[in-house]
C-alpha cells in the first residue's frame, strides 16, 4: 500500500514537472494561434513578417543561449546589453580605421575582455556576479558613449552588413543562421559535453561539485567569458543590421535575455537549464513585441504588456523549483 | 578510578528533591507515520537542576525536546508547566544574526524604545552590559556578532534566553564547537543560572561533561525512558550500558587481517584545517581503519584536510609511498583518493540532479572524448552501478533527492567506487539510514578493502566501526588519542575509550 501511494505521488509530481517544462511550448503555440486569428488582417502570417520576428530576436536569442550557461552555473550577467552596445561601437570604429577583419577581431576581443574581467572579479575577488555585472553594465555603457562621442558611427562595408545583418542565403536570412548555429552548438555543449555537465553541477550544488573534483571557479570564469563573447556577437549583429555602431544598442536587453532563459525553463537558482527553451523564450518575446505592434499598441503600452508577461513567466519559472 | 572522582564531584545533586517542579511531562507517546518515536516517557524538571538527557541518535531525544518546546504535539500524555515558565532552546547552530551587535541580537523584536517610538540602541547596550556583568561575562555587547567566537556566541545566546525570562533552558551538544577554556566559561554561567533557579536540560554525548555538570540524568533508548537517576548514583559503565543496551544487527568484527600490504596512506605529524594537530596515521593495503571520536573531535576535519578542502599547515602526506601535495579535491582525485562526505544532500550529491547525472559526475572524463560525452556508455555504466549496488530507484533519470536516505547514500558511494580509488574515505556513511542499507554498506566497504584497497572509515556509530574496521583510532581535540582493536573490544569498551580520550584531551 505504502509503495503505491508514493508511486502515485512521484508520478504526479513528474507529470506536473513535465507540464511546467512544456508550458513554454504550449504558451508559444497559444500566443501564435491567438495572433493568427486576431491579426490575420494586419499581415501577421506574411512570411516576411515572420522572418522579421526572427531577425529582430536574433540578438536576444544569442545572448540567451550564453545566459543559459551563466544561470545554470548559478551566476547572472547583467552587463550583456551594455557589452553589445560597446562591441558595436568598437567594431564600427575599427572598421573605419583598420578595415573589416580588424573590426571583427576588435569587437570579439571587447566581449572577451569584459567577460574575462567579470569572471576574475567573481571568482578571485569573490564579488557576487549580480554586483560585478551591474557595475560592469555602467562601465561598458559609459565606455561606449565615450569612445563614440555619443554619435552613431556608420559602417560602409556592404560585406559586413550582409554577413552580420541584412543578408540572405537564398530564402534564408543570415540572422536566422546565426541563431541556429548558436542554438545547436549551445544545446549540444550543455547536454552532451563534460563542460556542460560541469556547468550544471556547479549551479546545482557548488560544494558537492567541488567535492566531485570540479574546478568550480574555472567553470564560472569560462561561463562569464562565453557570455561576454555572445554579447559581443550580438552587438556586431546590431551594427550590421543598422549599418552603424551606436552606444544605445542593446539597452535593456539584459532583462529580455534573462526573461527568455527563465521563460524557457532555466532556473534562476542554477543547476537547471535548457538552450532550446531559451531560444523559444526569446522568440516568444519577439512574437509578443511584434503582435503588440501590429495591434497598434503604443510603445508605452507595449512596455507594460511585455513587463506583465515577463512577470508571469518568471512566476512560473520560480515555482518549478519549489 | 575514574568513576570515583566523578562521584565525588557530583554529590550536590541530592539536595534537589525538594526543589519546586517547573515542568512535569507524563506518559508522553508520539508516533510518526506509524513508527513510534516515544513510548510512555516521563520527564520532570526541577528548579535549579541541570538535567542530562542521554541516548543514541534516534533514541527520541529531539522529539521529546520538540514536545517540551511545543513544536510537536504528543499523541498521548500530559505536560504540566509552571505559569509563564518559558522554554528556550540553544542548538549547535547559532540563531543569532551575524550582522547585528550582541545587544541588538539580545533585544531583537523587543528593542527598548526612546522618545518618538524610535529604537534606543544605547539603552539596549547598557541593559545588555548590565546583564553580562550580572552573569560575570566579559563580552562587549556593542560587538558585531560575526566577530565573536563560537563560545561567545553561545554565551550571548544564553543571555538572550535568560533576558526573555526563560525558566527552562535546553542546550543541545553545546560544547562540540568550543575550545577547552570556553567550556569553563559556559559551565560557570550554567552554575550561576542553576543557583538562580533555572532548570537546564543538557544534551551531550560527552560523559565527562555530564558527570561534571549534571545533577540528574534521564536516559532514552528506542523511544522509552530507561532510567532517571541522580548522576552520582550511576557509574560511567552503567550509563553506557543503558544508552547502548541492544544488539546492533550488524555482523561481528572481521577476522583479524594478518597479511597486511604496504602502507597506502601515511600521515606524518600532520596539522591543519584549524583543528588537526600533529596526527600520525598509517592505512595499509587491504585494511579498513576506523576513526572514532565525539562530535568536534576533528574526524571530519581530517577527512576534509586529506581531500584538499581544508589547508594543510604542516606535516607530510604520503600516498603509496610518495609524498603528495593536495591543494584541492581535483589533486586528491588525481592522486587516487575518494571521499564520501558527511552531508550527502549538500556535499555528497547534487540533490536536484538525476541518479545518472550524479553517478557520472566524477567520471566525466572517462566517458568523454575531447569533452564529448558518450551517452550510451555513460548510461550503461549508471545502469550497472544501480544494479550492482541494488539502488532502489524508479529509473536512473529520477532526481536523487526522491530516493530514500539509504539509497541516496548508495549512489554517493557507488560514484566513488566506480572511480576505482586506492584510498576511500567515508565520513558518517550510515548516518540516518535503515539497518538493511547499513549492513550492505558495511559489506561493500569490507569487500572493497579486501580487493587490494585501503579505507578510512569515520563514524559515530560504534557497532558499524566495530563491524567494518580492522583497526580503530580514537580522535579527541584534533589529535589521535588512542588505538583500539575491534576484535578484542566491545561497543562498551570502545565507548569508554572515546570518553576517556575526550576527558584527557580537555583537561
Amino acid at each position: 500500500m505504502h509503495t503505491t501511494d508514493t508511486d502515485i505521488k512521484i508520478r504526479s509530481r513528474r507529470l506536473l514537472a513535465s507540464w511546467r517544462q512544456g508550458i513554454i511550448y504550449l504558451g508559444f503555440l497559444g500566443i501564435f494561434a491567438v495572433f493568427c486569428v486576431t491579426l490575420h488582417g494586419q499581415g501577421f502570417l506574411d512570411p516576411e513578417n515572420l522572418l522579421n520576428i526572427v531577425r529582430q530576436t536574433t540578438m536576444i536569442s544569442i545572448m540567451a543561449v550564453a545566459m543559459t550557461f551563466v544561470l545554470s552555473s548559478g551566476e547572472i550577467d547583467l552587463s550583456v546589453g551594455a557589452v553589445a552596445g560597446l562591441a558595436s561601437v568598437v567594431t564600427a570604429l575599427t572598421i573605419r580605421s583598420l578595415g573589416m577583419g580588424a573590426g571583427i577581431m576588435a569587437g570579439i576581443a571587447t566581449g572577451l575582455l569584459v567577460g574575462a574581467v567579470n569572471g576574475l572579479l567573481i571568482t578571485r575577488v569573490r564579488i557576487p556576479s549580480f554586483l560585478t555585472t551591474l557595475a560592469m553594465m555602467g562601465i561598458a555603457r559609459g565606455a561606449a558613449m565615450w569612445v563614440s562621442g555619443t554619435a552613431a558611427i556608420p559602417i560602409l562595408s556592404d560585406r559586413y552588413a550582409w554577413f552580420f545583418g541584412g543578408g540572405n542565403l537564398g530564402p534564408v536570412p543570415v540572422l536566422l543562421l546565426w541563431t541556429m548555429i548558436f542554438g545547436v552548438v549551445g544545446h549540444v555543449a550543455l547536454r552532451r559535453t563534460s563542460f556542460g555537465r560541469r556547468v550544471l553541477a556547479t549551479g546545482g550544488g557548488e560544494t558537492a561539485a567541488r567535492y566531485s573534483g570540479i574546478n568550480t571557479s574555472g567553470i564560472k570564469a569560462r561561463v562569464m567569458l562565453l557570455s561576454g563573447f555572445a554579447a559581443a556577437i550580438a552587438g556586431m549583429l546590431y551594427a550590421g543590421r543598422m549599418q552603424s555602431g551606436r552606444f544605445q544598442f542593446g539597452e535593456g536587453d539584459e532583462l529580455s535575455v534573462i526573461a527568455s532563459a527563465v521563460l524557457g525553463g532555466t532556473s534562476l537558482f542554477g543547476g537547471v537549464g535548457t538552450v532550446v527553451g531559451s531560444i523559444i523564450g526569446a522568440l516568444m518575446i519577439g512574437l509578443i513585441n511584434n503582435g503588440l505592434t501590429l495591434m497598434g499598441l503604443e510603445y508605452s503600452q507595449q512596455l507594460i504588456a511585455r513587463g506583465a508577461i515577463i512577470i508571469l513567466a518568471v512566476a512560473i519559472g520560480t515555482q518549478k523549483r519549489r | 578510578m575514574r568513576q570515583k572522582t566523578y562521584r565525588a564531584a557530583c554529590t550536590a545533586g541530592r539536595a534537589l528533591v525538594d526543589a519546586p517542579v517547573i515542568v512535569r511531562m507524563r506518559g508522553i507517546s508520539k508516533a510518526f507515520g506509524g513508527v513510534p518515536a516515544l513510548k510512555d516517557v516521563e520527564l520532570t524538571l526541577r528548579s535549579g537542576e541541570i538535567h542530562a538527557l542521554l541516548g543514541e541518535n534516534g533514541a527520541g531525544k529531539s522529539t521529546l525536546l520538540k514536545i517540551l518546546r511545543g513544536v510537536v504535539v504528543p499523541d498521548a500524555g500530559t505536560i504540566e508547566m509552571e505559569d509563564r515558565a518559558g522554554v528556550s532552546m540553544i542548538f549547535q547552530e547559532t540563531s543569532l544574526i551575524p550582522t547585528l551587535s550582541a545587544a541588538q541580537n539580545i533585544f531583537l523584536t523587543r528593542e527598548p524604545c526612546g522618545r518618538f517610538g524610535l529604537i534606543d540602541d544605547r539603552a539596549s547596550i547598557a541593559e545588555a552590559r548590565s546583564l553580562m556583568t550580572a552573569f560575570g561575562l566579559h563580552i562587549d555587547p556593542a560587538t558585531q556578532t560575526s566577530k565573536l567566537s563560537a563560545g561567545q556566541l553561545q554565551l550571548v545566546e544564553i543571555v538572550k534566553a535568560i533576558s526573555q525570562h526563560s525558566r527552562v533552558l535546553v542546550l543541545d551538544e553545546p560544547t562540540s564547537a568550543l575550545a577547552a577554556g570556553e567550556v569553563e566559561h559556559l559551565f560557570a554561567l550554567l552554575r550561576r543560572l542553576k543557583a538562580e533557579g533555572t532548570a537546564i536540560v543538557y544534551v551531550s554525548h560527552r560523559m565527562d561533561e555530564i558527570v561534571r555538570i549534571a545533577d540528574r540524568a534521564s536516559i532514552l533508548r528506542d523511544g522509552r525512558l530507561i532510567i532517571t537517576s541522580p548522576i552520582g548514583d550511576l557509574t560511567l559503565e552503567q550509563i553506557i550500558e543503558h544508552v547502548i543496551g541492544r544488539e546492533s544487527g550488524l555482523p561481528d568484527a572481521p577476522p583479524r587481517h594478518e597479511a597486511q600490504g604496504p602502507p597506502v596512506l601515511e600521515l606524518r605529524a600532520v596539522s591543519g584545517a584549524r583543528r588537526i594537530r600533529n596526527v600520525d596515521l598509517v592505512v595499509n593495503l587491504g585494511e579498513v581503519v576506523g576513526v572514532a571520536g565525539l562530535l568536534g573531535s576533528g574526524r571530519s576535519a581530517l577527512a576534509r584536510l586529506l581531500f584538499g578542502m581544508e589547508p594543510l599547515d604542516s606535516g607530510e602526506v604520503l600516498l603509496n609511498g610518495r609524498p603528495v601535495h593536495i591543494a584541492n579535491p581535483r589533486d586528491a582525485i588525481a592522486a587516487g583518493m575518494a571521499l564520501v562526505p558527511e552531508d550527502r544532500l549538500r556535499h555528497g550529491l547534487i540533490a536536484i540532479h538525476s541518479v545518472a547525472d550524479n553517478l557520472w559526475l566524477p567520471l566525466l572524463d572517462r566517458f568523454s572524448c575531447c569533452g564529448w560525452i558518450s551517452l550510451p556508455r555513460a548510461r550503461r555504466m549508471a545502469e550497472d552501478q544501480v544494479a550492482r549496488m541494488r539502488i532502489k530507484t524508479e529509473s536512473i533519470d529520477a532526481p536523487v533527492h526522491s530516493l530514500s536516505g539509504g539509497n541516496q547514500q548508495k549512489v554517493a558511494l557507488a560514484r566513488w567506487l566506480a572511480t576505482d580509488p586506492s584510498l576511500l574515505i567515508l565520513d558518517e556513511p550510515t548516518a540516518g539510514i535503515d539497518i538493511g542499507s547499513k549492513r550492505e554498506i558495511v559489506a561493500q566497504v569490507r569487500s572493497f578493502a579486501r580487493k587490494g584497497k585501503a579505507v578510512l572509515l569515520i563514524s559515530s556509530e560504534l557497532p558499524e566501526l566495530l563491524a567494518a574496521s580492522d583497526r580503530i583510532v580514537v580522535m579527541a581535540n584534533g589529535r589521535i588519542a588512542a588505538s583500539v582493536s575491534p576484535q578484542d573490544s566491545s561497543e562498551r569498551q570502545l565507548q569508554i575509550s572515546i570518553q576517556n580520550a575526550n576527558a584527557y584531551a580537555h583537561n
